[in-house]
C-alpha cells in the first residue's frame, strides 16, 4: 500500500511560454491513483495547455512532469499514450469519415501484438485479436449508448454523441489516467447529467484516475473530489468542491471575467 | 472469424475464373497481341495504382514520385536477368527490395513535410531518380537498356497483381492499416491514440515503393528496351489519376481507375490529341459530380447484393 501513496501524476514548477505569453506559470499539482480531479478557470487560463503538456503535444519550457515517479518530459504523444495517459479534445477530433466502431478500434492500436507477417498472411494471432478488438469496442460503445450507431459515420452523430465517442475511444487505449477536456461542452442539462453518471461508472469499472476540465459547475462540483482553479496560467486555489465554492479568490476570478454558469 | 477466410477464398476463386477466361481467350487467339499487351499493362497499372493508393489514399500522404520507384524496380530487374542471368522471380524480388529500401531512405526525411511540400519533394525525387539512371552508362544511360528478354506474360502479371491486392487488402484491414487511415483522418488524434505516425507513414511509403518496384520489373520484361523516359513525372501523374478517378482509399477504385485509364489510352491510341482532351474532360466532370472518385471509400464487397452473395457463400450471419 505504501506505493499507492506516491502520486500517479505530478507536475513540478511547470511553465510554458509562447513567444512572450506565459500560458502556464510555475504549475505544481499532483493526482493520486484513483482520484477524480477537476481543473477549472476562465477561458484562456491555460487549462488545455496543461493537457497538451501532460500528453507531450508541447514540451514544457521549464519544469518536470512525472508519471508513476518517472519523467515523461520530451516523450512523444504516442509514447505517453502507450504509458497509460489518454485524452479527449476540447475541439472534437474524431476520425470523422470513419465509422463509429472504427474510431474505437483504432485506439486499441498500442495493445495489438500480431505483427506485419501475421497481418498480411492472416494467420497466427490476427483473427483472435481482431475478434477481441471488435467485441471490446462494441462493449465500450454500449456503455456510452452508441452501440446502435456503430456502423454510422462519426461526423453524422449529434454533437453530444460525438463527445461521448471521444471518451469511448480514449478508454479503448486502456489508460491509467484519463484526461477529459470540457466533455460536457455543448450538451444539454439532461445529457450532462447522464455524462456525469457515465464518468462515475467507468471510473469504478476501469479503475481509472480522471482529470477533468469543465465549465459546467454542476458537473464539476457534483463529481470531483478535489479541484484546482487556474487563472492566467497560475493556480489560485485548490481544495474540495465546498472549499472552492466559498473561496473569495475564485469568486473574484469568475465574477471578474465571466459569469458563473 | 472463419467467414473472413471463406470470403478471401471466394475472391480467390473469382480471380482464378477470371484468369482462366482471359488466358483461354489468349490461347484461342480471340484476344490479339494488341489487347494482350494492354491487358498486361492494366495488371501492371493496377499494382501501381493500388500501391500508390496505400500512400496517397489510405495514409493521406501526397506522393507524386511513384514512377521513380517503378524505374528502380525495372532497372534492377533487367540488370538481374540480363547481366546476372537470374530468373524473373529473383529479379522482381530484388527490384522490390531496392525500391523499398530507397522508399524507406527517402520517406524518412520527406514524410516530415506535409501536403503540398511533400508533393513537391516527392515529385523532385522521382525526377532525380530518373536523371541519375540517365547518367549511369552501365544501364545504357539516356539511350535506354536494350536486349531485355521477354519474360513477362499474362500469367505472371495476373498472379503478381492478385498477390499485391491480397497483401494491401490484408494490410489495410488490420491494426496497422487502421493506424495509417487514422493518420489520414486526423494526425493529432492518431498520435493521441498511441499511433507512431512517423513509423506508419514511412511503412506505407516503403511498402508502396516496393510494390512499384515489382510493377517496374514486370513492365520492363514485357519490352525489348526500356529507357528513363518511360518513368517521367507524367507517368507518376498518370498513376495519380488512376487513384483519384477510382477513389482515394478504395482498392476496388484503384482497380477500376487503372482499368479505365489504360483502356481509354489503348482505345484512343491512334488519336493522341483526343486522348488528352478526353482525360481532361473526364477529370473535370469527376471533380464536379463525384469529387471522392468513382468508389470513394467503398469497396465492391460493401455493395448490398455482392455483400449478400459473399455472406451467403461464407455462411456469415451478418453483423
Ligand atoms: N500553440 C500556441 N501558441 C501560442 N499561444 C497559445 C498556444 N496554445 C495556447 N496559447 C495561448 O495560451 C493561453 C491559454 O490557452 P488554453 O490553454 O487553450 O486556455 P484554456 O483551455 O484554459 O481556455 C491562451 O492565451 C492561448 O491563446
Ligand atoms: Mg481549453
Amino acid at each position: 500500500m505504501a506505493e499507492n501513496k506516491k502520486p500517479l501524476l505530478k507536475a513540478e514548477d511547470v511553465s510554458e511560454v509562447f513567444g512572450g505569453l506565459k500560458a502556464v506559470a510555475d504549475f505544481n499539482f499532483y493526482i493520486n491513483r484513483g482520484e477524480l480531479i477537476g481543473l477549472i478557470g476562465p477561458n484562456g487560463a491555460g487549462k488545455t495547455t496543461i493537457f497538451n503538456l501532460i500528453t507531450g503535444v508541447y514540451v514544457p519550457t521549464t519544469g518536470e512532469i512525472l508519471l508513476d515517479g518517472e519523467s515523461i518530459v520530451g516523450q512523444k504523444p504516442y509514447e505517453i499514450t502507450q504509458r497509460g495517459i489518454a485524452r479527449t479534445f476540447q475541439n472534437i477530433r474524431l476520425f470523422s469519415e470513419l465509422s463509429v466502431l472504427d474510431n474505437v478500434k483504432i485506439a486499441y492500436h498500442c495493445h495489438v501484438k500480431y505483427n506485419l507477417l501475421e497481418t498480411v498472411l492472416r494467420m497466427g494471432r490476427y483473427f483472435g485479436e481482431e475478434d477481441e478488438i471488435t467485441q471490446e469496442s462494441l462493449k465500450l460503445l454500449k456503455i456510452f449508448k452508441l452501440d446502435e450507431h456503430a456502423h454510422e459515420v462519426a461526423k453524422n452523430l449529434p454533437y453530444g454523441a460525438q463527445r461521448r465517442l471521444e471518451i469511448a475511444r480514449a478508454l479503448a487505449a486502456k489508460p491509467k489516467l484519463l484526461l477529459l477536456d470540457e466533455p460536457a461542452a455543448g450538451m444539454n442539462p439532461q445529457e450532462t447529467h447522464e455524462l456525469m453518471e457515465m464518468i462515475r461508472w467507468i471510473r469504478k469499472q476501469f479503475d481509472l484516475t480522471v482529470l477533468l476540465i469543465e465549465h459546467d459547475m454542476s458537473l464539476v462540483m457534483g463529481i470531483c473530489e478535489r479541484i484546482y482553479v487556474l487563472e492566467y496560467g497560475m493556480i489560485i486555489a485548490e481544495g474540495t468542491p465546498a472549499e472552492i465554492q466559498n473561496n473569495p479568490e475564485v469568486i473574484r476570478a469568475y465574477l471578474g471575467t465571466e459569469t458563473v454558469n | 472469424m472463419n467467414s473472413i477466410r471463406k470470403r478471401d477464398l471466394a475472391m480467390l476463386i473469382f480471380g482464378l475464373i477470371l484468369y482462366g477466361a482471359i488466358q483461354g481467350m489468349i490461347s484461342e487467339k480471340i484476344i490479339g497481341s494488341f489487347w494482350q499487351l494492354n491487358i498486361i499493362l492494366i495488371c501492371v497499372n493496377v499494382i501501381m495504382a493500388v500501391s500508390l493508393n496505400l500512400i496517397n489514399g489510405y495514409t493521406g500522404q501526397f506522393s507524386l514520385g511513384h514512377a521513380g520507384f517503378m524505374a528502380v524496380g525495372a532497372y534492377v530487374g533487367v540488370v538481374a536477368t540480363v547481366n546476372f542471368q537470374l530468373p524473373l522471380i529473383a529479379a522482381l524480388i530484388l527490384g522490390a527490395l531496392c525500391a523499398g529500401a530507397l522508399g524507406f531512405l527517402i520517406g524518412l526525411p520527406t514524410l516530415r513535410l506535409r501536403g503540398d511540400y511533400l508533393a513537391i519533394a516527392t515529385l523532385g525525387l522521382g525526377e532525380i531518380i530518373r536523371i541519375v539512371i540517365m547518367n549511369i552508362e552501365y544501364v545504357g544511360g539516356a539511350a535506354g537498356f536494350k536486349g531485355i528478354p521477354h519474360l513477362t506474360n499474362f500469367t505472371w502479371v495476373f498472379f503478381t497483381m492478385l498477390f499485391t491486392l491480397f497483401f494491401i487488402k490484408n494490410f489495410v484491414n488490420s491494426s496497422h492499416g487502421r493506424a495509417c487511415i487514422a493518420i489520414r483522418e486526423n494526425e493529432i488524434a492518431a498520435e493521441a491514440m498511441g499511433v507512431n505516425t512517423t513509423k506508419y507513414k514511412v511503412m506505407a511509403f516503403t511498402i508502396g515503393a516496393a510494390f512499384a518496384g515489382i510493377a517496374g520489373g514486370l513492365f520492363a520484361h514485357q519490352f525489348y528496351l526500356i529507357s528513363p523516359n518511360s518513368f517521367t513525372f507524367l507517368s507518376s501523374f498518370n498513376y495519380l489519376i488512376m487513384v483519384v478517378l477510382g477513389g482515394m482509399g478504395s482498392i476496388t477504385g484503384s482497380i477500376a481507375g487503372a482499368f479505365v485509364v489504360t483502356f481509354i489510352s489503348a482505345a484512343l491510341a491512334s488519336f493522341p490529341e483526343a486522348r488528352m482532351i478526353i482525360y481532361a474532360l473526364a477529370l473535370i466532370l469527376l471533380m464536379f459530380y463525384r469529387p471522392q472518385g468513382l468508389f470513394g471509400y467503398m469497396e465492391v464487397t460493401n455493395f448490398a447484393p455482392i455483400k449478400k452473395l459473399l455472406d451467403k457463400i461464407s455462411g456469415n450471419k451478418g453483423v
